[in-house]
């Protein structure tokens, strides 16, 4: 129930922000389509702590800024490897590591964040094991010693549906 | 020309570099999964210069929130995508360099490709 709550306001504040209108009728039109949304939703059995994950979005937003840091540092070491005149800078190699996160969320989310720092690309992921194809060393350095599988929330975990 | 626009204008010059050097880098680098690289950084620092450029110019109104809300988005598709790319190579059998897989917990290389 409180998923589909947080849903709801979620979706009033979502319309407001595209919408921008004070309008009486096109605020009920809007109040409309949030209830609509939330029978469909309700009706197609997807709300739930997967789709809508409430108890970890704070820790996540603080997450989302290291890892910001994370990416330009690593886009800069990209962009200096383009740039050099020596094209032996390169040196593409595939990585496997264990991966410590008990949570398919939490997986999901360090895959995510590896592929989405420039010079890492996570390739497949099967159980613990991590495959990681990288650009040099030095980007995949990171990856190597697991600075971002410590940095995702610990308690990023699934919560008995 | 106001300070914003200025600051504005920097941050699209910057973010046009970025998207010229990265252009660049897929047509120098060699093999495919070291072109998905430099694609990387066109997701992520060009497209958030450029986002963050606009929103200078927008200042503090709703254009802003929907900008911000934009590069969350990409936040989450452009890794999907470039991982798609990525696994679906390695699943047809495109091993780029030569199928030694460094497995980092001994450091040594740890053998066969699966």
């Amino acid at each position: 129930m409180k998923h589909t709550i947080s849903l709801g306001l979620l979706l009033c504040l979502l319309w407001w922000i595209l919408s921008g209108f004070a309008k009486p009728l096109l605020f009920s039109l809007g109040a409309i389509s949030v209830v609509f949304t939330l029978w469909l939703a309700h009706r197609m059995d997807v709300i739930d702590h997967e789709s809508h994950p409430i108890h970890l979005s704070w820790r996540l937003v603080a997450y989302w800024g290291r890892l910001v840091r994370e990416i330009v540092v690593s886009n800069l070491q990209v962009l200096g490897v383009i740039l050099s005149p020596r094209s032996n800078k390169i040196e593409p190699h595939f990585l496997e590591v264990r991966i410590h996160q008990p949570s398919a969320l939490g997986k999901v989310i360090l895959a995510n964040s590896i592929t989405l720092t420039p010079g890492t690309v996570s390739v497949d992921l099967d159980d613990d094991r991590l495959l990681v194809h990288a650009l040099t060393r030095e980007t995949g350095q990171a990856v190597r010693e697991g600075q971002l599988d410590a940095m995702v929330p610990g308690d990023v975990e699934e919560v008995a549906a | 020309m106001s300070l914003a626009e200025g600051v504005a204008g920097l941050l699209l010059i910057s973010g046009s570099v970025l998207l010229v050097v990265a252009g660049v880098g897929i047509v120098r680098f060699p093999h495919f999964y070291t072109r998905l690289h430099a694609a990387g950084v066109i997701d992520t620092l060009a497209a958030g210069l450029f986002l963050a450029g606009i929103g200078v110019l927008f200042g503090a109104t709703l254009g802003t929130v929907k900008l911000l809300m934009i590069f969350v988005f990409l936040l989450f598709t452009s890794p999907t995508a470039c991982h798609a790319l990525a696994r679906s190579a390695w699943l047809a059998g495109l091993r780029e360099p030569a199928a030694t897989i460094e497995n980092a917990e001994d450091s040594k290389s740890a053998g066969e490709p699966r």
